[in-house]
């Protein structure tokens, strides 16, 4: 078989030799920073998104000092941001409420739409899909470049927020109109703006990128590689561009609106008599804060899916491989996708329920929230009951998908009660929300992207990450996540509001009165086990550079003994990916075939 | 390796890569507009009242007849490629790029329209709506301000009668002369006028950012693009053919826009 070469070596996108037209280019900066080909775009997508994961947490670790002990200077970093934001957002380096709503907004835009989309979508789908499906590349290299570098733009201009004058957007992640428009009437180009103008820079991203992955799987699919015979991952990815793909445009509409409504002066979202810090607002008029609310959530709710469906396909990929057997149920899982595809697309009020807009609406939307709860279950059942009877290979990556099973469980069953509109009032806008969704994308979404780098990593560089260091993670971060979150539903449960920058300290009941005294102990403990839990991210950080260089060589192109056709490829893959057109005779997980020599029948092996 | 279907199609889908794209990409763009239309009903609902007539029919039948006529030609166009004919093309095309710039002429005519047409609060509470001397562009109480400091004032033509329009008379109210002092308000037009006006500029001039965007596209396959028939003619065909897609949906969005918002 082809050698394993050196990931830093220049005869990586050579390796194939030289029987292809498109040999690859050379030079540094044309093959690895404005790449064309699949597998580079989508290692620069992880690379980036895996910085955001981290400034993403850094942000809440800052604000979890002010939750835990209100209004005391944070230490070591509070001197750090007072010298970068200066004393309007961190006098003598306590946390202002301005910061505070500031860092809630951009962590919220950062982990959704630069971390975990990003991880999830460009940098797994962009390396994988064209692999699993037989294909060279994607369908439109170039359109894939430019993917990349709109997100990267985009990136920028948020980051670039936090230091123009009056800091970042800091109206929540949803921007909320009239709220939005008027949190910083003192500057013309707020932090609003720019999380505006970011937004549709991301936008446009996702919308090349979208285009171009469902073009490919319609297109490249190679010879014998039917509809039915797609890995699940690569469904799943499917689902999620066309999300993508519907679900945006009405956000980037709702984007230009508040646009105007923040620099021309126009009312979209501002209605007649708003009045401003006790003088009326010298606008039209006219607008509607509900149609904001209804446009953003047209996204809001898709992108919950768009979040978790290649997580599931991520963690479907990785059972199977190490139950050794086949996936339960996979046209239930195909079609459950599919389901949950469409109908994430008529769910999105039920986060407006306490907006006021009206009983029988509610009703439809909380028939539609239960609806699409049935094709979760199915999915999540169907990859509990593949474990049974499988002699299962407890390896990191396996760890980490079998710990998404039940941490999504909790995530998507807490959801329920937020679902149904009588109960929502009591739990809408506390900690159990924070505590039902985090459930779904931390300790769910994150470890089965953790699952996906553990188990792709020797096929795009070549070398395995360290097996001991990747259980501490493993073992540390299951820990500290739980401890994280599941106080959070306490915390919800008597009431605590999420948008409290004191942690709720100023609603806490005096002496004996039934108040938030749970809470607020609590607060203190959450916040230790978040800053834990970057700690336990270090040995991740050290395993994933270490064994770039040091890591073991692996011996086959097929370390995992896997079906699915990235194997299939040299190690790791050239420009071009495929040494020879691969065909397709078989489904995606012929595990333990009756009467093989081997345990596992790879989708080319002629049947 | 190279990637397949770049230009032949796919058996089982009997398309080419640029063509599931484009149409992808149009699903996309029916969003996006969808999204814009969908606001526009819902302001509309929501509003106390809506102008009417504050468009002009001519002028919006007229820019109708010419987005429509582009689409015959975008097509033909197309047609003689499929023949052949590279001259035709050239023909064809280039009275494509001709009407749109016709259009997007026409279009900032109207926009010119709107911005020297004022809206004037004075501080006795009189509300008027009318034009001001020489026809300034998007003029605003400041602007008044540096007029009377130099010593000057600027007259002020009230609109007739009967339309937007207070008094019961007809015909041109008196005119009067604007000054920092007896004037509370002043502002055009634009988009902050009211929603209807907001989301008639919103969604045209969206529309008109896709005429040009697709204007440019197609000039370039016209000029410096036209090289690739000597080397490719099947590609450059195809080329011809997605950007003419996309260009009947930028029509297409036009023939909801112009009822909508000229007519309703």
């Amino acid at each position: 078989m082809t050698a394993t070469t050196h990931p830093g070596s220049t005869a990586t996108a050579h390796a194939a030799g030289g029987h292809a037209p498109h040999a690859g280019p050379t030079g540094f900066l044309w093959k690895y920073v404005f790449s064309t080909d699949h597998k580079v775009i989508g290692i620069q997508y992880g690379l980036t998104a895996l910085v955001f994961l981290l400034l993403g947490y850094g942000l809440m670790a800052l604000m979890r000092w002010q939750l835990a002990y209100p209004g005391q200077p944070i230490p070591v970093f509070g001197e750090l941001l007072l010298r970068a934001l200066g004393p309007d957002m961190a006098d003598r380096g306590i946390m202002t409420p301005d910061l505070y709503n500031s860092f809630g907004a951009m962590h919220g835009t950062i982990m959704v739409f630069l971390a975990v989309v990003p991880l999830a979508f460009g940098a797994f789908g962009n390396y994988v899909v064209p692999l699993q499906i037989g294909a060279p590349d994607m369908a439109f290299p170039k359109i894939n470049m430019a993917s990349y570098w709109c997100y990267f733009a985009g990136g920028v201009v948020m980051l670039v927020s936090f230091f123009i004058p009056g800091g970042a957007a800091k109206s929540g992640w949803t921007s909320y109109s009239p709220l939005a428009t008027v949190a910083d009437l003192a500057h013309r180009f707020d932090g609003q703006t720019f999380w505006l103008m970011g937004m549709v820079l991301l936008i446009t991203s996702s919308l090349l990128g979208s285009v171009n992955f469902i073009a490919t799987i319609i297109q490249l699919r190679a010879k014998g590689m039917g509809w039915l015979r797609l890995p699940f991952f690569v469904w799943a990815q499917f689902v999620t561009a066309f999300l993508l793909l519907l679900a945006f445009p009405p956000l980037e509409a709702a984007g230009i609106m508040q646009l105007m409504d923040n620099l021309l002066g126009t009312s979209f979202f501002l209605p007649t008599g708003l009045v401003v810090s006790g003088r009326p607002l010298d606008v039209s008029g006219g607008g509607s804060p509900l149609l904001w609310q209804h446009l953003f959530w047209f996204l809001g709710h898709p992108e919950v899916y768009v979040l978790i469906l290649p997580a599931m396909g991520i963690v479907a990929e990785v059972l199977a491989n190490n139950t050794r057997k086949p996936l339960f149920g996979y046209k239930s899982l195909v079609y459950s996708a599919l389901a949950i595809g469409f109908l994430s697309f008529i769910v999105w009020a039920h986060h407006m329920y306490l907006t006021g807009m009206g009983t029988k609406i509610s009703t439809f939307f909380q028939t539609t929230t239960m609806m699409i709860s049935i094709p979760s279950v199915i999915i999540l059942t169907a990859l509990f009951i593949s474990l049974w009877g499988g002699s299962i290979r407890f390896n990191t990556p396996m760890l980490f998908a079998l710990a998404f099973l039940p941490m999504f469980g909790i995530g998507g069953l807490t959801g329920l009660p937020l679902g149904f509109s009588a109960t929502d009032i009591q739990l809408h806008d506390t900690y159990y929300v924070i505590g039902h969704f985090h459930y779904v994308v931390a300790p769910g979404t994150i470890f089965a992207l953790f699952a996906g780098i553990y188990y792709w990593f020797p096929k795009a560089t070549g070398r395995m990450m360290n097996e001991y260091w990747g259980r501490v993670h493993f073992v540390l971060s299951f820990i500290f996540m739980n401890l994280v979150f599941l106080p959070m539903f306490v915390q919800g449960l008597e009431g605590m509001s999420r948008r409290r920058d004191d942690g709720g300290a100023t609603y806490a009941a005096g002496e004996g009165v039934y108040g938030l005294s749970l809470a607020l102990k609590l607060n203190v403990g959450i916040s230790h086990a978040a800053w834990l839990l970057g700690v336990a991210q270090v040995p991740f950080m050290i395993n994933l550079f270490w064994s770039l260089w040091r890591g073991p060589k692996v011996v086959s192109d097929n370390p995992w003994q896997a079906t699915t056709l990235e194997w299939a490829t040299p190690t790791p893959p050239p420009h071009g990916n495929f040494t020879h057109r691969p065909v397709v005779y078989r489904g995606p997980y012929d595990y333990s075939l009756p009467g093989s020599p081997t345990d596992y029948a790879p989708q080319n092996l002629p049947a | 390796m190279d990637i397949p279907h770049t230009v032949e199609a796919r058996p089982d889908t009997g398309l080419y890569n640029a063509k599931v794209g484009i149409w992808l990409f149009l699903a996309s763009e029916v969003m996006l507009f969808g999204a814009l239309f969908s606001s526009y009903i819902l302001l509309r609902v929501g509003a106390e009242a809506w102008p009417h007539g504050l468009l002009s029919v001519p002028i919006g039948t007229f820019n109708t007849v010419v987005l429509i006529t582009s689409s015959i030609t975008v097509v033909l166009a197309w047609a003689s490629l499929k023949l052949g004919d590279l001259s035709r093309f050239k023909l064809y095309q280039g009275c494509t790029v001709l009407l749109a710039l016709t259009f997007v002429a026409v279009k900032s005519f109207e926009y010119r329209d709107k911005f020297t047409h004022y809206y004037v609060r004075l501080q006795d509470g009189t509300e008027l709506n009318g034009h001001l001397a020489g026809n300034p562009l998007n003029w605003t109480a400041a602007n008044l301000a540096d007029t009377n400091r130099v010593g000057a004032s600027i007259t002020f033509h009230p609109d007739a009668a009967g339309g937007e329009g207070e008094g019961a008379h007809g015909g041109h109210a008196e005119p009067i002369e604007l000054t920092a002092a007896n004037v509370a308000k002043l502002e055009s037009w634009g988009p902050w006028r009211s929603t209807y006006l907001a989301i008639y500029f919103t969604l045209t001039g969206l529309h008109a950012l896709h005429v040009i965007g697709g204007a440019l596209v197609i000039a370039y396959l016209w000029g410096p693009g036209s090289r690739m028939w000597r080397s490719d003619p099947e590609r450059f065909t195809n080329r011809v053919e997605v950007c003419g897609l996309f260009w009947h949906f930028v029509d297409l969005v036009w023939i909801f826009l112009f009822p909508v918002l000229y007519l309703l």
